[in-house]
């Protein structure tokens, strides 16, 4: 027997299966010291512990058998499932949009893998078909697996791939550009994509889901949408993310990729952007700015691609007692450039100053940003921020935490010059620091306060 | 067309030849003829203080118009584990449903709208679950896996349950029969209705996440009221652990029923167990008389595989049609369809349950499938006339119908109308085949209306959201150890002692046989004294208004007054409502109020002698018995009470002699 016939399957309930000649996916008879039970042998989760065989009954519910009260197990026949979705030609429809999408490896549609426990995305054109029809009616699509990798494992090798492919997608003429990717970093990738390609003559919107397709209420699907319609025919050729507007099936929001950031782990609206508006709403029917300035779409494919990162930028996040030890470890790690995530309007504690003089010595970049996630750095203030600027940490506007880490590596990729690396800091590519912070930027509600339940009864949030 | 068709006629000969009898007319032949076959599913809320999967207070319900949020969700058929789209779920997103969930702060947290994965489950629901699967001889599975099972209808935000399965292959004992079990299943409990018109439907999530148990029987009954037994059963064997919730709502049944050659079609949420034999013995006919109706067109129609229905637009005059729907969505410029059903003369005015044709089960149908509200269709052989026979015949005329072909009329939103289109055929296709396997929804005269196709196996999926939970023989001995006796053996010493049969109910349903039981252990009063007294007195009493939040247990504590003070029990019955107009009054102060003396038995009989010479005979009486029967009459109000009259009367006679 082959390993296959007993997936996912190990010690004490692997032997088990061997004693009584008993495949995964073979209907199976148990004798137990509890009864007996009858149903379909499942693979099981490679995690989970070698106590127990997974059993699927009549009824279609899953059962555990511990295997220690097994008597006797009998397999009474053999039926594999097949795990497959629907596959539908895609129809191409003249006059539509040619919407390109690309995979990463998020679960933007997908179907469930037995073995891990863990869903298998579904991505070829007509697997998307068979699952959101619908898609039909926005575009004609084609789709390119890039990688498949969870979002959490997207870096630099993934960035710069993604920003060559859709360098030469816009080389060949696409009028839109979608990319499936997990959502806990996609604003990370959102930021590194608009550094990589600017000038972009076409929209290239990432989209995600935070309930997984396998489930009816999954955000996947209308995501889906709203990114297709986007990237298909609105008239903003930057780089976006596409997700959910309230936790309601209603809208989308179109958020730049260096405004935006994942603010809650569950929620379905969970992308917000900060400091600024959104760019847009989009519904199956039309995108509407919400911004009355943005790249426009263009007609040429005049795109600069500029591929670059470093890894040798690494995050800093302060808290109050925070030794100098700490510094100097990632200095001494060979890094070159420091995100520091201060307190209040840019701080850290005076403990810190000799490791910041000792950094500055060896030439690292250091760049200052806040754990307020809202608001401007101000080191101008206080006495502490004065010192640390001329103990050559450098400020960063608006420019939000993780948005700075992108842009410090992708710089790094470029140049050492401090001067240059400076100008490059702090010159928007697009809007990572904003010029002004618009009075409606900063809305983060109380719930319990009357007018704002009078509000939340009203609108979907 | 036949002009002289009379559907009224064609509707009760159709019901005759069914051999549709009356539930109070039925035998047990009537149901063997048939093949009567019925199963259970018993759902049970479990008293818990949290819900199942997160931390937000059960049992706490807020009013329709009370709500602090609303959001809106739609529901998309998922795949299998198998590889397939199940029916349910392909039937739910024709319907295209926007749902709206309405929720309380205080009652719903982030977990029931599926903005949170669930928290561990709620190890008290847990451990109730099992127990109850110990009384109920199951199986119990070496390791709990939490299940998706697939609800489009939106009764549950994720579009899922969460359920597992605790135990399996059970079983109970009913008093002439056993009934097997199939499963017993631990799982979240759905959001409840506000209302369902056209494509809106609103739900409040409240109840939503409760903890419940659903015991799902083999379908081993073969009569209505032998399903009523195994329902009512089960109920009280819940019940019996005292760690379930009562009241309205917190026991719902689902109710399988087939007839022979039927399907198997599920009466959803009966809400009392009374209306159980009603709707079985109904449902089992229906799918009978549906039987004849498949012979029937087997006749006519030759191949059924080509049927088609024919339909055309129809554009009325402006006062054709005075039938008020009708004439309301011609205002609305809604489109008219007239449909063609080539041979189904005498179909649609078929029997299918009392008061209702098959043409019902295409206008139910069109209801849940298309949104169409009610009334939404006419057709040539209405039991009761709305448009005048003469309008029918220029149908017939128009959609060039045959002597043997029946009319539909449909009429609503243009966008509804394909799908209108496509159920009123697929229904009447059903027709060839016999039975379609569907859930249906219950009402309180014993009849039925189509609710959702039956869901199959196809729609259950492993919940990634949770870890499987080990059940160890430990935990599950530790829960044997303490549970309540079985039903049966309660019944039976229930009537063992005599007590009165039909105090029975009362007793099992309340849950006070362990209150009848201490009493007669710790006090040695009679059974059937106490049985009464709890079957009659307090069931009586509680139902009254005001006295439905009486302690059961206090009557306990009013027993072992009475022993201790060496009272009559027979005082029970008198003190009981005093106790349940002021609850926290003492037993003493109960005595003063009835104005109760206190006397000592030796005080009454010595008053005998006294009386025995006071007593003047009038004229004739002069037997023992009538000299004895005015001594008591004289002892009654102050022994009342103070000694058994029994007793005193027994000890008057001794004295005599």
């Amino acid at each position: 027997m082959s390993e296959d016939i007993f997936q996912g399957y190990k010690g004490s309930a692997l032997e088990l299966l061997k004693k009584f000649s008993t495949r995964v996916w073979g209907q199976a008879e148990v004798e137990t010291t509890r009864g007996t039970f009858i149903g379909t042998i499942l693979p099981r989760s490679e995690n989970d512990d070698d106590q127990h065989v997974v059993m699927k009954i009549a009824t279609g519910y899953n059962v555990g058998i511990d295997v220690a009260t097994v008597l006797s197990m009998k397999e009474t026949g053999y039926k594999k499932a097949n795990y497959k979705i629907p596959e539908k030609q895609f129809p191409v429809t003249p006059g539509l949009p040619k919407v390109k999408l690309f995979g990463t490896g998020g679960t933007i549609a997908s179907r469930l893998d037995y073995r891990t426990g863990a869903v298998i995305p579904a991505f070829s054109p007509g697997e998307l078909y068979g699952a959101v029809p619908e898609l039909a009616d926005i575009c004609n699509l084609e789709t390119e697996k890039l990688f498949a990798v969870f979002s959490e494992n997207m870096g630099p090798k993934q960035y710069i791939a993604l920003a060559k492919a859709i360098g030469k997608e816009i080389e060949l003429g696409v009028d839109g550009i979608v990319i499936g990717h997990g959502t806990d970093t996609l604003h990370h990738t959102g930021a590194a994509l608009t550094f990589m390609c600017q000038n972009l003559p076409v929209p290239v919107v990432l989209v995600g889901s935070q309930r997984s397709s396998d489930r009816p209420s999954s955000d996947a699907a209308l995501n889906l949408m709203h990114a297709m319609k986007t990237a298909g025919t609105a008239d903003i050729a930057e780089v976006m993310v596409c997700m959910f507007g309230p936790t309601s099936d209603e809208y989308g929001l179109l958020h730049k990729g260096t405004r935006v950031r994942k603010m809650h782990s569950s929620y379905r609206s969970t992308f917000r952007t900060i400091g600024d508006t959104p760019l847009a709403m989009v519904n199956r029917e039309k995108v509407t700015p919400i911004h009355k300035t943005y790249n426009k779409r263009r007609n040429d494919k005049n795109v600069r691609i500029l591929p670059y990162f470093s890894d040798e930028v690494t995050m800093l996040y302060y808290y109050p007692g925070m030794k100098p030890d700490t510094l100097d470890a990632l200095v001494n790690a060979g890094y070159r450039g420091i995100i520091i995530v201060g307190t209040g309007l840019g701080h850290v504690n005076k403990e810190l100053y000799p490791a910041i003089e000792r950094a500055h010595a060896k030439g690292v970049h250091m760049f200052m940003t806040l754990q307020t996630i809202w608001g401007y750095v101000h080191m101008f203030v206080y006495d502490t921020g004065r010192d640390m600027m001329a103990k050559g940490i450098i400020p960063t506007g608006n420019m939000l935490p993780e948005v700075a880490w992108v842009k410090l590596s992708w710089i790094l990729g470029q140049t050492d010059d401090p001067d240059e690396v400076k100008r490059l800091m702090l010159t928007p590519v697009n809007d990572e620091i904003t010029q002004r912070e618009p009075y409606n930027g900063y809305l983060v509600y109380q719930g319990g306060v009357p007018e704002v339940e009078n509000f939340v009864k009203k609108v979907h949030k | 067309m036949e002009t002289a068709f009379d559907p009224q006629a064609n509707y009760e000969a159709s019901k005759r030849k069914a051999g549709y009898v009356s539930r109070k007319n039925a035998t047990q032949q009537n149901y063997d003829r048939i093949g009567f076959m019925s199963g259970l599913e018993v759902h049970q809320q479990l008293l818990t203080r949290e819900k199942l999967f997160c931390h937000c207070p059960a049992g706490i319900y807020n009013k329709s118009d009370t709500y602090d949020a609303e959001l809106v969700r739609h529901m998309r058929p998922t795949l299998s584990e198998l590889g397939e789209y199940d029916g349910t779920a392909l039937m739910e997103f024709k319907t295209r449903k926007e749902i709206i969930y309405r929720l309380r702060n205080e009652t719903a947290c982030t977990y029931e709208v599926d903005d949170t994965p669930p928290f561990p489950i709620n190890k008290e629901a847990l451990e109730i679950a099992i127990e109850i699967s110990l009384l109920s001889k199951l199986n119990i599975v070496g390791e709990v896996h939490i299940t998706r099972k697939q609800y489009l209808d939106g009764s549950i935000p994720t579009g899922f349950q969460r359920t597992a399965i605790i135990g399996v292959e059970g079983q109970i004992q009913l008093k002439n029969k056993t009934v097997r079990l199939i499963q017993l299943s631990i799982e979240e409990d759905s959001c409840r209705e506000i209302s369902d018109i056209g494509h809106i439907r609103i739900y409040k999530t409240d109840r939503l996440g409760m903890p419940l148990i659903e015991t799902v029987t083999y379908p081993d009954c073969v009569n209505p009221d032998e399903v009523k037994e195994a329902c009512d059963y089960i109920r009280f064997l819940n019940r019996s652990t005292g760690k379930v919730r009562t009241g309205i709502g917190s026991g719902r049944q689902d109710v399988n029923v087939s007839c022979r050659g039927g399907s198997r079609v599920e009466i959803k949420g009966v809400a009392h167990t009374r209306w159980i034999p009603e709707l079985t013995h109904n449902e089992a006919f229906r799918q009978w008389s549906l039987l004849l109706l498949k012979e029937q067109l087997k006749l006519k129609i030759t191949d059924p595989a080509n049927w088609r229905i024919e339909s055309r637009p129809l554009i009325p005059d402006d006062d054709q049609l005075m039938y008020a729907p009708l004439a309301q969505a011609i205002a609305r410029k809604q489109p008219v369809m007239l449909i063609r059903l080539p041979g189904f003369k005498g179909a649609l005015s078929h029997f299918t349950q009392p008061g209702k044709c098959f043409a019902d089960e295409i206008s139910d149908r069109l209801k849940v499938i298309a949104c169409l509200e009610k009334p939404n269709l006419l057709h040539s052989e209405m039991l009761k006339e709305e448009i005048p026979s003469a309008e029918w015949k220029q149908f017939a005329r128009k959609a060039a119908a045959g002597y043997d072909d029946a009319l539909i009329l449909v009429w609503g939103p243009e966008a509804d109308i394909p799908t209108a289109l496509e159920t009123i055929e697929e229904r009447c296709r059903m027709a060839f085949e016999g039975i379609p396997p569907e859930t249906r929804k219950s009402f309180a005269d014993g009849t039925t209306i189509f609710e959702r196709v039956l869901p199959g196996a196809d729609r259950m999926y492993p919940d990634t959201d949770s870890a499987p939970i080990p059940l160890d023989d430990k935990l599950i001995s530790t829960l044997g150890k303490n549970l309540p006796t079985d039903i049966i053996q309660r019944y039976q010493q229930l009537q063992q002692w005599a007590v009165p049969e039909d105090t029975f109910t009362f007793i099992l349903s309340k849950n006070l046989y362990p209150l009848l039981e201490r009493i007669v252990n710790d006090f040695q009063y009679q059974p059937s004294m106490v049985g009464t007294f709890i079957g009659h007195r307090l069931k009586n009493l509680m139902g009254k208004k005001n006295n439905s939040r009486f302690k059961p247990g206090k009557i306990y504590h009013l027993f072992e007054f009475l022993k201790t003070e060496n009272l009559d029990p027979v005082l029970a019955w008198h003190m009981l409502p005093i106790l349940m107009e002021h609850p926290r009054i003492e037993f003493e102060s109960a005595l003063t109020i009835m104005k109760f003396k206190r006397v000592a038995d030796a005080d009454i009989k010595s008053k005998i002698s006294t009386l025995l010479q006071k007593f003047v005979p009038i004229k004739g009486k002069t037997d023992p018995k009538h000299r004895q029967n005015w001594i008591m009459g004289q002892l009654r109000k102050t022994a009342a009470g103070n000694i058994n009259l029994t007793h005193l009367a027994n000890y008057i006679i001794s004295t005599e002699q």
